[in-house]
Order: C-alpha cells, then sequence, then structure tokens
C-alpha cells in the first residue's frame, strides 16, 4: 500500500553484526572479531547455544534511511524487542556497531548517551509505560522536564505534540483515566515531544483492539507523512507490517531471515518460515499496478491512468469499469503499460498458487 | 516428599510414644528432659550484656538523651496546644484525607478523649508516635531503597525483618531498657525498631514493582540516574509506599502503647494497664476505647491519604483549606486565652460513666454466674485439660462424671480403632497414621508427652512438609529450646497457642466460607474484623478480663479474638478470588452449590487457607506474649518475669525461644502453601 520510496535517503541508523547473547561470559565468543564472525554466523550462534547460553540477537544488520519507516516483524521471543533495545542502549549489546549518522553509539560514554537520548530519539512502549502519577501535560513534558526545559516552554511544546496526536482537551487527565488508544497516543506524543531524528515503536498498537490498532495505524501515517522521520517499528503482526512498512526485516531466534520491501517478501520468500506468514496475505493488498503491468503495451489515448503504485485492491473496480483495460504511469507521468482485467486475474491466481516469479 | 512412606512413620512414632510413655519408669530420661544436661545460656547472656554495657552503655545512654529532646518538643507542643486548636488541626487532616464522613469520625473521636477526661494521656501517646513514625519511615525507606536495588542486600534484609516482627514487643523491650535506662526513650527506640519493618517491604515491594516499561521510559527520555530515581522509580512506587506509611504508623502505636508496660510515662498505654491491674473494668474500658480510638483516627488519616484519588484538583484548593485551617486555629488559639474552656476541657463537663459500668458489670458477673461459669468450665475441662494433660489425668468423676477405668480406655482406644480402620479402609493410610498419633497425644496430654516423642514428631513434619533444610531447622531450634532448660514453658506456649489457632482455624474458616457466600454476611464480618486488627492488642484483653478474670480461659479467648481475623479474611478472600474460567467451567458440568464449594472452590482455595492459617499462627503468637499479663504460664510469663526483673537472660531466651517456634509454624505453613499453589500453577499475591 504504501509507497516504496524511489530515491532512497541517506542512512540515519545503522545496525552491523549486533549480538546479545546472555550467559556468564558472554564477551568470549567474540574476541577481537566485534561481532563480525563471518559467513558462518548461523553456525556462530548454534555454537554458543550449544554451551548452554542464550542468543537474543546474532549477527543483525540492516539500515534504516531517514524518513524510512523500518518494520521489524517476528513471533514472540525471536528477539525483535532485545533488537530495538540494543538501539538504544536499554539493553547492551555484546557486541557489534550501531551507527548513528555514522558514529557508534556502543562507544559513548554515559553522558552522551543521556544527551543522545534527550534530544535524538523517541520511544514508544507496548504497555504504554506513562507515569501514573503525572496528567497528560506532565507525561508528554516529561522528556523536556529532565533536559531542564523551563515549564512555560515545556508546557507549549507539549501542547503542540497533544494536538497533533488529537488529545486536545484531555490535557488534565490521569492515564488510568483514558482508554488504551487515547494513551498510546500520550505515548506517542511523549514521545515525539523532543522531536526526535529517530522514533522507536516497539509493537505500540498490540495492545489495543483490532478496530482501534487500525485506526491508530492510520493515525501513526498521518503523523509520519507530516514528521517525515526515521522510524523503527516492531510487530509481530504481519498484515500491520504490511500496511505501514517502507522496509521490514524478519526475524527468527534472534537471527534476520529476510530483509525488503513487502512486496518482496510475499513474492520471493527467503524459506519456508517467511511463507508461512504470506500464505495468508491477500496478495491484491500487495501487489501493486507496476508489479504485474506488461511493459512495452501501447496505451490507447483516452484511458484511465493509475500510478504504479495503485494495489490491486484499488485497481479492481476500476477494472469492473474499463473493459478496455487502465494505463500505468511510472514516475513523471511516463506510461508503463496497459493493464486488463484478465492481467490481474492471471497473477493473483499464480500468487495462490505460489508459483509467480519475481516480478520487478 | 516420602508420600508413601507417612503411615509407617507416624504410626511408628505412636507406637514409640505409648511405650515411652507405658514404660517411663525404665527410660525416664527419654520422657523428661534430666536437669543435668540443661546448660542455660541465662548466665552468659547476663555476663555478655553487663559487659556490653559497660563499654557501650555511655554510647547509648547518648543517645538515648539526644532522642529525648525530640519527644520533649512534640510532648510540649500537643501539651500546650489548647485542645480547641489540636482538633481543628486533625479533623481537617481528616476531611483531607477521604473526606467529611472521617473528619465527622474524628471530631466525635477526639470530644471523646477530651470528654471522657484523658486528652493530655492521648496526646502523650500521640507524640511518641509523631516522633517515631518518621524515624521509622526514614530507617525503612533507606533499608528500602538498598533492598530493592541490591538482590543480595536483600537477601540480608529480609530474614532480618523476619526476625524482627517474630520477636515478641515484650522482648524487644529487654535490651532497650538496659541499653538505654528507664524512660520515654524506651518506647521510641522500641517502636522505631518494631515499626520499620513493614516500610522496608512496601519499599522494596513498591520499587521492584514498577514495570520496566516505566523505567525504560524514562532511560528513553534520557533520565540521569538520580532523575530516574526521584522522579520515575519513586513516584511510580508511591501507592505502595505510601501503604507502607500505614502500616508503619499503626505498627508504631501498637508499640508505644505496649511500651508504656515499663512504666514512669503519663501515656494512656499506662492508663489502661494500671487500671486493669487495679480491676476498674469500667476504667480501663473506657480508656481501652481511647487507644482504639487513636488507632482508628490514625489507621484511616494514613490510609485515606495512601488510597487518594490523585486526579482530583488539588494544589490550589489544598493550599486555600490549609490556609482558611491555619487562621481557624491562630483565632482559636487566641480565644482560648479568653475563654479557658477552649484551651482545657473543663472539669465540669468531664463524662465519667465508669462506676455506672462497674456496676453493670457487676450485675452481670452476679447474675449470670452461672452460665458464665459453665461456658468457662466446659471449656477448661472438654477442651483445655485434655489436651494440655491429656485424658489420662482430666478425665475424672469431678469433671466429666465418670472415672477412667479400664474399660472406659478400652473403649477410646477401639474408638480411635475402629475410625483409623475406617480411613485407612478408604485408603487413606496417612490420615489412619495422623488419627491414631493424634489420639495418642490426646490421651497421655501435649505436657506429658516425652520429650523424644515431641522431638521427633515435629522433626519428622518439618521434613515431610519443607524437607531437609527445615528438618535441619527445626532440629537446631529444638535443641536449643531444650537445651536451654525453657522446654516445659515452650510446650505450655505450644499447647496454649495450638488450642488457639485449633479454634481460630476452625471457626474462621467456617465463618470466611460463610462470608464468601453471603453478601449479607461479609457485609456484617468485614467492619468486625477490621476493628479488631486496627486494635491495640491490650484492649483486646479487657473486655474478657472484665467476664471472665484472668487464667488461662480468658488468654485463650483474647488470642481467638485476634488470631480468628486472618483465618477469615484469607478464607473468604482466597475463594472469592478463583479465576473465573474454573467456576464457570464447573458451573456449565453442573455442580451444585454445594459440590462447587468442596469440590471445586475450596481445593482451589487452599494456598490462601494455608497463608491465612500461617497468619492466625503468627498472630496467635504475638498475642499469647500478651495474655500472660493475665497470668498464664510458658515463655510469655517468662518474658515477663525478664522485663519485671531486668533480667536479660531469662526475657531473650524465651523471647528467641517464642521467635524461633513462630519461624518455625511459618516455614511449614509457608511450604504447604507454596507446594499447593505448585500444584495448581497458581500465584496467589494476596492482599
Amino acid at each position: 500500500m504504501t509507497a516504496p520510496k524511489s530515491t532512497v535517503g541517506e542512512v540515519k541508523l545503522s545496525c552491523r553484526n549486533v549480538w546479545k547473547i546472555y550467559g556468564d561470559r558472554p564477551g568470549a565468543y567474540f574476541d577481537g572479531t566485534n561481532g563480525n564472525v563471518g559467513d558462518n554466523a548461523a553456525a556462530h550462534a548454534q555454537k554458543i547455544r550449544d554451551a548452554g547460553d542464550i542468543v537474543a540477537s546474532a549477527n543483525v544488520s540492516f539500515d534504516v534511511h531517514v524518513g524510512e519507516i523500518f518494520v521489524i516483524m517476528g513471533l514472540s521471543g525471536s528477539g525483535k524487542s532485545t533488537i530495538v533495545r540494543c538501539l538504544s542502549r536499554l539493553v547492551e549489546p555484546t557486541a557489534g556497531e550501531i551507527l548513528f549518522n555514522g558514529q557508534n553509539l556502543l562507544t559513548q560514554s554515559k553522558q552522551e548517551l543521556i544527551n543522545f537520548r534527550r534530544h535524538k530519539m523517541g520511544m514508544v512502549f507496548q504497555n504504554f509505560g506513562l507515569m501514573p502519577h503525572l496528567n497528560v501535560l506532565d507525561n508528554v513534558a516529561f522528556p523536556l522536564e529532565l533536559q531542564g526545559v523551563p515549564l512555560k516552554e515545556r508546557q507549549a511544546k507539549a501542547q503542540k505534540v497533544i494536538d497533533l496526536v488529537e488529545l486536545t482537551g484531555r490535557e488534565t487527565s490521569f492515564p488510568r483515566e483514558l482508554s488504551g488508544g487515547q494513551q498510546q497516543r500520550v505515548g506517542i506524543a511523549r514521545s515525539l515531544a523532543v522531536e526526535p531524528e529517530l522514533w522507536f515503536l516497539d509493537e505500540p498498537f498490540s495492545a489495543l483492539d483490532p478496530l482501534i490498532r487500525r485506526q491508530m495505524q492510520d493515525e501513526f501515517l498521518r503523523i509520519q507523512s507530516e514528521l517525515r522521520k526515521s522510524i523503527v517499528f516492531i510487530t509481530h503482526d504481519f498484515l500491520e507490517a504490511l500496511r505501514i512498512a517502507d522496509r521490514m526485516a524478519i526475524m527468527r531466534d534472534g537471527e534476520v531471515v529476510q530483509i525488503g520491501r513487502p512486496v518482496d517478501l510475499i513474492l520471493n520468500p527467503a524459506d519456508d518460515y517467511v511463507r508461512e506468514f504470506t500464505n495468508d496475505v491477500p496478495s491484491e493488498m500487495v501487489l501493486t499496478a507496476g508489479d504485474i503491468v506488461q511493459p512495452g503495451a501501447q496505451a490507447t489515448p483516452g484511458l484511465q491512468a493509475v500510478d504504479a503504485t495503485t494495489s490491486l485492491a484499488t485497481l479492481l473496480p476500476l477494472l469492473a469499469a474499463n473493459e478496455d483495460g487502465i494505463a500505468v504511469q511510472g514516475p513523471g507521468e511516463t506510461t508503463l503499460g496497459v493493464i486488463k482485467a484478465r492481467d490481474v486475474i492471471s497473477a493473483l491466481a499464480d500468487t495462490k498458487g505460489g508459483r509467480l516469479e519475481a516480478a520487478q | 516428599m516420602m508420600r508413601n512412606g507417612q503411615p509407617l512413620i507416624w504410626g511408628g512414632l505412636a507406637a514409640i510414644t505409648l511405650a515411652l510413655y507405658v514404660f517411663a519408669a525404665q527410660f525416664p530420661f527419654l520422657v523428661s528432659f534430666p536437669d543435668t544436661w540443661v546448660a542455660s545460656p541465662t548466665d552468659a547472656m547476663n555476663r555478655w550484656m553487663n559487659g556490653f554495657v559497660d563499654t557501650f552503655g555511655p554510647a547509648f545512654k547518648a543517645v538515648g538523651w539526644l532522642l529525648e529532646w525530640p519527644i520533649w518538643a512534640a510532648q510540649g507542643l500537643l501539651g500546650i496546644l489548647p485542645w480547641s486548636v489540636t482538633t481543628i488541626f486533625l479533623v481537617v487532616l481528616g476531611y483531607a484525607a477521604s473526606g467529611w464522613r472521617l473528619a465527622l469520625f474524628v471530631a466525635l473521636s477526639l470530644l471523646y478523649m477530651a470528654g471522657i477526661g484523658f486528652w493530655d494521656e492521648s496526646m502523650n501517646s500521640l507524640a511518641i508516635v509523631l516522633i517515631s513514625v518518621p524515624m521509622a519511615l526514614a530507617v525503612g525507606f533507606g533499608f528500602g531503597v538498598w533492598g530493592a536495588y541490591s538482590e543480595r542486600a536483600k537477601r540480608v534484609i529480609m530474614p532480618m525483618l523476619d526476625l524482627l516482627q517474630t520477636i515478641p514487643a515484650f522482648a524487644y523491650l529487654l535490651p532497650i531498657l538496659i541499653l538505654f535506662g528507664f524512660g520515654t526513650t524506651v518506647g521510641l527506640v522500641a517502636s522505631i525498631l518494631y515499626a520499620f519493618p513493614p516500610m522496608v517491604r512496601n519499599t522494596i515491594l513498591g520499587l521492584r514493582a514498577v514495570p520496566p516499561e516505566i523505567t525504560e521510559a524514562g532511560l528513553i527520555s534520557g533520565a540521569t540516574p538520580s532523575q530516574l530515581f526521584w522522579k520515575v522509580r519513586l513516584p511510580a512506587a508511591q501507592a505502595q509506599m505510601l501503604l507502607g506509611v500505614n502500616q508503619t504508623t499503626m505498627a508504631s502505636l501498637s508499640m508505644v502503647i505496649i511500651a508504656s508496660i515499663i512504666g514512669g510515662t503519663n501515656d494512656i498505654g499506662w492508663e489502661v494497664l494500671s487500671t486493669i491491674r487495679k480491676a476498674q473494668f469500667g476504667e480501663s474500658l473506657l480508656v481501652g476505647f481511647v487507644i482504639a480510638l487513636i488507632a482508628m483516627v490514625l489507621d484511616r488519616i494514613t490510609y485515606g491519604f495512601a488510597t487518594k484519588d490523585r486526579a482530583q484538583g488539588r494544589n490550589r484548593n489544598a493550599l486555600r483549606l490549609w490556609g482558611i485551617t491555619a487562621g481557624a486555629m491562630i483565632v482559636t488559639g487566641l480565644l482560648s486565652l479568653l475563654i479557658p474552656a477552649l484551651h482545657t476541657w473543663p472539669d465540669a463537663l468531664v463524662f465519667d460513666p465508669a462506676p455506672q459500668m462497674n456496676e453493670a458489670l457487676e450485675y452481670v458477673v452476679i447474675n449470670g454466674r452461672e452460665t458464665i461459669d459453665t461456658i468457662k468450665n466446659s471449656a477448661f475441662f472438654f477442651i483445655m485439660l485434655p489436651i494440655k494433660i491429656g485424658l489420662s489425668k482430666a478425665v475424672s468423676p469431678f469433671t466429666w462424671g465418670f472415672a477412667l477405668s479400664p474399660p472406659i480406655i478400652a473403649g477410646y482406644a477401639l474408638i480411635v480403632a475402629g475410625v483409623a480402620a475406617w480411613a485407612f479402609v478408604r485408603g487413606r493410610a496417612t490420615l489412619a497414621s495422623l488419627i491414631v498419633l493424634g489420639s495418642v497425644f490426646l490421651f497421655i496430654g501435649l505436657t506429658n508427652v516425652p520429650w523424644v516423642a515431641l522431638f521427633t514428631t515435629l522433626i519428622c513434619a518439618s521434613y515431610i512438609i519443607a524437607g531437609r533444610g527445615l528438618a535441619i531447622g527445626t532440629a537446631c531450634a529444638l535443641l536449643f529450646l531444650i537445651v536451654a532448660g525453657i522446654w516445659p514453658q515452650t510446650v505450655l506456649s505450644l499447647y496454649l497457642c495450638g488450642v488457639g489457632v485449633l479454634i481460630c482455624f476452625t471457626f474462621g474458616t467456617a465463618i470466611g466460607i460463610w462470608a464468601s457466600e453471603s453478601r449479607v454476611v461479609s457485609a456484617i464480618v468485614r467492619p468486625i474484623i477490621d476493628t479488631l486488627q486496627t486494635m491495640p492488642l491490650f484492649v483486646i484483653l479487657i473486655p474478657f478480663v472484665m467476664v471472665f478474670k484472668i487464667g488461662e480461659f480468658t488468654a485463650v479467648l483474647a488470642v481467638i479474638a485476634y488470631a480468628i481475623v486472618p483465618a477469615i479474611r484469607y478464607t473468604e478472600h482466597g475463594l472469592r478470588n478463583l479465576p473465573p474460567a474454573v467456576t464457570e467451567a464447573a458451573e456449565a458440568i453442573g455442580a451444585t452449590r454445594t459440590q462447587m464449594l468442596f469440590k471445586v472452590k475450596l481445593p482451589l482455595a487452599l494456598p490462601a487457607i494455608m497463608l491465612g492459617l500461617n497468619q492466625t499462627i503468627i498472630y496467635a503468637i504475638g498475642m499469647l506474649v500478651i495474655a500472660a499479663l493475665v497470668g498464664t504460664n510458658g515463655l510469655g510469663q517468662q518474658i515477663y518475669i525478664g522485663l519485671g526483673d531486668g533480667d536479660f537472660g531469662v526475657g531473650m531466651t524465651a523471647g528467641i525461644g517464642m521467635a524461633v517456634i513462630a519461624m518455625i509454624a511459618d516455614r511449614m505453613t509457608q511450604a504447604i502453601s507454596k507446594r499447593k499453589q505448585e500444584e495448581f500453577g497458581v500465584s496467589s499475591d494476596i492482599i
């Protein structure tokens, strides 16, 4: 659904060979390698497990670009929460590098880290993590209070984000007086109050009812379209990941199984584990006009045209009304080709059977 | 653990006990512990204490001298302030804590104190509480924070708290008395020591229960370590810690009252004691009621602040309220200079119904003598004596109406054998063997059971219930008790406590079940047990002493009145808070109300009920020591003697003895509860 950006911005945050091992002397497994154990990372992880220690993250590497929503998806126990905590050093990684604008966060001193957290990052938690003793306004202003921002200024700033998440009027309410959805709006507002460059969301909507969850996802996308933060978003819900991700990583047992755009994952699952998730996904939600258009076909003038990023779900009713097909346009309004009803039917039939070969 | 061996163990013990009883003459040293084996530690302890006092005495005296200042100041302040001014302040405090009803209650309570002429004594007691609570809170907070952050510290602190809370209150007083010398400081120090543990527990609990997401949210916002503590952890743990403040305040008051036993203080506890001693029951009841009122006022106010809904708009309103209050206090204070009645409650208005109460009581006691005696005697002859000295001695023509002739003994044996056989046939061999063992003990009497038999029984029980660790602990503890030469007193205490706990548990569980099934009963029972629990121990004694005079029976009644509370509370709570999925499932299968109760609810509530038993035992032991005041033998009396003579060794040995018994009982019942919880896969974070 969401447009994969054709032009990718520069890298904001980079996670390089990050390991988190729980054991007596976890560092001993990485003497001198700093996590870069070469191609045999899986074997190395297995060796550690065999020694009786717990591998929470194994050789995790990925980049998050400026303005990108990067989703980490995995079932519970797959290590996704650990990795997002490693990124913010709430959990200290055993080995690896975390580069923010090219600078390694893991070598920062305590004071540098505190400053970094105060000004550069915001985080939203699954169970909200609101301060029970503070009202909405004070909760949102809390990070600013820690920085020592004067009362008037921080309240003005907090008010701005409260308005952004549409909680205006609830400033003096206390967390327990709010519904789950409203509490998470407070959580979101608080994480945005410091105007962070990096925005971490750890299963922010998992504790909410399905209907509210949907609403909050839309809300989140709206906010992101205004603010263009660099985002790491954790979820165990594959459909949620599809809805919001620019790119996503699937994790299992602490390892990253596959990274790519949602459509890449669906069309080219790396293994059966990934395929398990993709099976349930309605293809019309994922495939876009650009994925199935036959290049080269001349568009008859007068045909209705859509953008290449339009999903098939949106395309279907249009096709029903236009027997001659729909023209597909790429960047700069260049016509890529024409799609007819039959193309859509055969593409859907092929993906259902799992036989569709890579469609770029 | 060794379930299959149990029938053999218990049966064997029964046989050994009986054999030792019959052949007592051949093995006297196995029946009663020989005096020559006793090595009493009291002299050594006294010598050590003397040495300690010689060296450190002046330091303690200096600290005591320092501590007298704040007491003196607080007592002076509360003494100088006109009663009207203090009343206004406390009433508004009640209002701020939880509204008009509490304010009214506080007002009536204070009017009562002034009205019956015990204002000064009440304020003297209150002053010590006011000084001791902040100190206890500071100490408790310090240890609590330490224990919350360091697992190792917690492992040291927790057993220390157990010890402080299980050593009987009287036993505390002794070393403090010796170290600090007579004076109000003793009460202060004792109440700090007694009152700080709840604060530690609640601080640890509160700080550790802060959800990790909240601390993480603090860290992510860039909190420095000190910001994380003061701005995140502490406020998030606030509710739990305020409950700690409530418990600390109550503990402090109860110790301040108990400490007045050493005398020399013109406070309300002393007033109660001396009136009890002078057999002025009307007076003692009136004064006892003052203590109960102080307790309830302090409890409701601190509890009100602890559970207060902080969401309500505050600051500005509160500021205005206290502004007006301060004004009213100053105006009243000035007025009291003109109108003496506002300063000191006029003697003419003192209301003293004590003489009438005494007359009424006399009337009841004289006219109801027969009923009272019947109750007392039947309880004594048919329950207490048999357990104490055994059916073999208790049954006589004078008490039971017949002598214990050989045919009757044979009949008893037959009945026991019959019941045991029935249990055995039903496949409950362990129960059968326990019935036999119990019957043998009942026949011989707890105080006459050969020490070897009782010793072995207790160790076997610890082993079966909680494994080798506790068995070793029990063995060491028993060895201490017997070698220290306080075994006879220990058995007497076990007997009194056992009778009390037995009755408490039977009736308490029954009432708890009833209350869980009936809303009406619950609504009636709850305020009663709430009141009993906030009542200082002395006060509970008063009505029983009034009607039944002093003696073991009165002591047992007082123990029951106090210790039945947890039995009721935990049973009801356990039954009412079962997972609804289970009860719904049983209901869907078609369980009747009786089946539901006996086949589903009670078994599942067993962990909670066992925790209730645990608390009942601890409460009973606590009350037992106080009950020594009304003439019981046993360890409580020893402590009391030690206190009276200033004999550190005697009092401390008995005090440690009590604590040791309490701890073993505690571990055993905890172990049962825990095992049941594990079997059911439930956790019970009760109350």
